[in-house]
């Protein structure tokens, strides 16, 4: 029997689970499992937004800047006595704008994306500070605060409901949709994609803009979990997001990159980081925990392609 | 002594599921020029690659080096008993200069911390050069060379390592006539020095130009060596493929419908000037002219990747505007490229997702979603209707032969249903068996109503496959022929010179070849 790159990652997002269950005192406790979905929703949006752009081949350095700038947005109409869904309306706006940005000097200019959002990352984190002036915004409404902190039926967290609903968003998106299709085509070979008819600057602008709409859910998410705003809102999410979407299979280089892959990693990441917490490890362990972790894996990954090549080359020449 | 340099035997490779060589010799005199010949496949880049030491033969396998037996283990045991590889896409280092690659590897032994003889790389770098008399400075740096002098950088690196056998693969694929001409001569002196080589190419006219033995490979096997002088073309085509293959020039009357495709006035600064020609239904139009005449600039313009100045376009009698590929698709006119595995395919996808990929938006359901059921029935028909072999849907278009991966382009562009069809070197790299095949599916379409229009340097492709031809010269059309009038001879004639007044567009690309072999 053959498993895919994805359902082996799922049983090693199982299997720590099951590790962390049995070593980890009160891993199982309800108290901590909803910790635990309460923290996942933010980084989870984010790594499914760089997965995305990873997938065309790019990068988006800028996404959690995106992102502040989004929380900036409704924080900004909040305090001044707005209403959530005016505030949630502007928060999206913002990140949109963004990654618009991004997506017209990338798509139309033809800058690499490395530099784009390098530069843009800059410029968004300068905008902030030009409006926050340094400070943190804070104390936003009751009713506000419930999206990052309430239940859905008094069960489960809000917030993961609206994770599980975009990843389920992203994935039907990729796969099913013929823009979705063409991210795929475009990160394997952009020059096919142009001879083959496909707007290639129309996919990738619409991939900027769908990463920056995610940053702005985790945005929401994020500040109403906070209760306030400040210009290195989820920046710690950035080169994490970059290693969860290749934990969870995506290729570095375009053409492939699944959900469910990034899901399972960003899952495995929440695991380890609250399993070795409970245990008492320093948080820095932790990062080295996560750095072995992930080397381990794309070192995996390299040699089942390495095998998956050579028995499709077989598969080949037995059927010519 | 032996008279050999190289003695290859009983060499055989067994790849996981495939015999790729089977029990295959290759014996080489001391300076001589022997070609190796055969199709894509036949199993001429795995032996030089045994001979290189990176691929490690079955066991049996035997070599002799001027008539003693040797081991080849690894690279270096090669280029230790003097053999040199120039590999076709060649392997220098682009930011050094010339000398220093020349040099590299000599110093391989040298302890790192010894300091660098530059004098002595110097030196080693200019007789190389001299002994070639080739004109490079040492001190350039190899990315602004052209690719002949960068072949040639490779050859003097071969004599700077004192290599008594070089194998050149393909080394006249990117060149230009006058370049192949100069690296002929290279051969003849090198040859003349006791050097031996070992020449790999497809164009038969050259084998005849440079060989003095030849040996042929077919299927993994070995079929024979011969003395060139001995041997004609067709009887060596006959070796490769164990049939006769000719093409027939095509004599069949055309029936005329009617105009379908108008171009007139194309023109783009620097590509093409004044194109106007049209397109009757049922027909071929094949055009062709130098490399570097305008053809393909002229094809992508129309197909709207290249935007050209002005010029409008008629489709069955209407104007259509072509700004985007997305737009031809749209208006019905597919291209098909003729960098196959950098344009035409996204080699690492599924043959169905390729076939779909320029008309995703006709494959949705309802729900906007594409509809994979349909999307596979659709791959399915054209693996069927044009015998893709291996017929597996799913598999990576990088998995076929060339001539395969052709099928799935023209596979791909047949799903757009297109009205006009642009095929360019339709059969570039693709195997001889392959390439009437292709000639033929080009036929039934014109027949079946498409407008093909085929670009090819391959003249005896282009008279046996077209209606009506037109030569293109610097980005002019310089003349049009009937297929009853056509020769190879007054092709070449419009393609090079017509003759008349000269027009003075010379802001164009030197001219390139025009390949007369099969």
């Amino acid at each position: 029997m053959k498993l895919s790159k994805e359902s082996i990652l799922g049983l090693i997002a199982l299997g720590t689970f099951l590790l962390l269950a049995l070593i980890a005192p009160g891993f199982l406790s309800s108290n901590n499992i909803t910790s635990m979905m309460f923290q996942l929703p933010e980084f989870g949006l984010i790594a499914l937004a760089m997965m995305v752009v990873i997938v065309t081949g790019g990068i988006d350095l800028s996404i959690t800047y995106i992102a502040a700038l989004s929380g900036v947005g409704a924080a900004l109409m909040l305090t001044n006595g707005y209403g959530i869904l005016p505030a949630i309306i502007v928060a999206i706006f913002f990140a949109l704008a963004c990654g618009a940005f991004n997506g017209f000097v990338i798509s139309k200019i033809g800058v690499s994306p490395i530099l784009v959002t390098l530069g843009t990352m800059v410029l968004f984190e300068g905008i902030i500070l030009a409006i926050t002036k340094g400070n943190s915004i804070s104390g936003f409404s009751d009713g506000y605060s419930l999206i990052g902190n309430g239940y859905y039926l008094g069960l489960v967290p809000l917030s993961i409901v609206i994770f599980v609903l975009f990843a389920i968003i992203t994935a039907i998106l990729l796969s099913k949709t013929s823009w979705g299709r063409s991210v795929y085509m475009y990160g394997s070979n952009e020059t096919a994609t142009l001879f083959s008819g496909v707007k290639n600057s129309r996919v990738l602008m619409k991939v900027y803009l769908y990463a920056s709409l995610l940053a702005a859910i985790s945005a929401i998410i994020m500040t109403s979990r906070y209760n306030s705003v400040k210009v290195d809102l989820g920046s710690s999410y950035l080169l994490q997001s970059v290693a969860a979407a290749v934990l969870g299979g995506t290729n570095i280089h375009g053409g492939y990159g699944k959900v469910i892959g990034t899901v399972y990693a960003v899952m495995i990441f929440q695991f380890i980081r609250n399993g070795l917490n409970l245990l008492g490890f320093h948080s820095s362990l932790v990062d080295v925990v996560i750095g072995a972790i992930l080397i381990l894996v794309l070192a995996m990954n390299f040699f089942s392609d390495k095998f998956k090549k050579v028995a499709e080359t077989r598969k080949a020449e037995k059927a010519a | 002594m032996s008279d050999y340099i190289l003695q290859m035997k009983n060499i055989s490779k067994t790849f996981p599921g495939v015999k790729a060589l089977d029990n295959v010799e290759l014996e080489v005199k001391k300076g001589e020029v022997h070609a190796l010949i055969g199709e894509n496949g036949a199993g001429k880049s795995t032996l030089i690659k045994i001979l290189a030491g990176i691929h490690k033969p079955d066991p049996g396998a035997k070599f002799y080096f001027e008539g003693e037996e040797a081991k080849i283990n690894k690279p270096i045991d090669a280029t230790l008993k003097g053999v040199s590889i120039i590999y076709q896409d060649l392997s220098l280092f682009p930011n050094l200069s010339v000398a220093e690659n020349i040099y590299i590897g000599q110093d391989s032994n040298k302890k790192p911390w010894k300091k660098i003889n530059w004098k002595n790389i110097k030196k080693t770098a200019e007789r190389a050069l001299e002994e070639l008399e080739v004109d490079i400075d040492p001190n350039t740096t190899v990315e602004r060379l052209s690719i002949a002098q960068q072949q040639l950088v490779e050859i003097a690196r071969a004599l700077a390592f004192e290599a008594k056998l070089i194998v050149m693969d393909e080394p006249t694929s990117a060149l230009s006539s006058s370049e192949v001409e100069k690296l002929y001569k290279v051969v003849d002196k090198l040859s003349s020095r006791g050097i031996s080589i070992i020449f790999i190419s497809h164009k038969l006219k050259e084998l005849f130009r440079v060989s003095d033995r030849f040996t042929v490979l077919r299927d993994g096997k070995y079929v024979g060596s011969y003395q060139t002088e001995e041997i004609d073309e067709a009887k060596l085509i006959n070796l490769m493929v164990g049939r006769d293959v000719s093409y027939e020039k095509n004599e069949k009357e055309v029936e005329t419908g009617e105009i379908i495709f108008q171009v007139s006035n194309f023109s783009k600064q620097g590509n093409f000037k004044d194109i106007s020609f049209s397109l009757k239904k049922g027909e071929v139009l094949g055009i062709t002219g130098l490399v570097g005449s305008g053809r393909t600039e002229l094809a992508q313009a129309i197909f709207g990747v290249n935007k050209p100045d002005s010029g409008e376009l008629k489709i069955y009698g209407n104007y259509v505007q072509i700004r985007s590929s997305a737009d031809a698709v749209k208006k019905g006119v597919a291209y098909i490229p003729e960098a196959r595995q950098t344009q035409g395919l996204v080699l690492e996808q599924s043959i169905i997702n390729n076939i779909s990929l320029p008309i995703l938006n006709r494959m949705r359901n309802k729900l906007k979603l594409i509809d994979r059921k349909s999307e596979v029935q659709l791959a399915e028909q054209y693996i069927k209707s044009l015998d893709v072999r291996p017929a597996l849907p799913d598999l990576p278009a990088s998995k076929l032969s060339g001539g395969n991966q052709q099928k799935v382009v023209i596979g791909k562009w047949l799903s757009a249903q297109p009205k006009i069809l642009i095929i360019d070197e339709p059969t570039n790299g693709i195997d001889i068996g392959a390439k009437t095949e292709i000639h033929k599916l080009l036929r039934r379409l014109a027949n079946d109503g498409i407008g093909v229009i085929m670009i090819s340097s391959e003249l005896p492709e282009i008279l046996a496959v077209s209606d009506r031809v037109l030569v293109m010269r610097h980005g002019r059309i310089s003349g049009e022929l009937g297929i009853k009038e056509a020769t190879q001879e007054k092709i070449m004639s419009y393609a090079l010179n017509s003759g008349k007044k000269d027009d003075s567009s010379d802001v164009l690309h030197e001219s390139n070849q025009v390949s007369q072999g099969v």
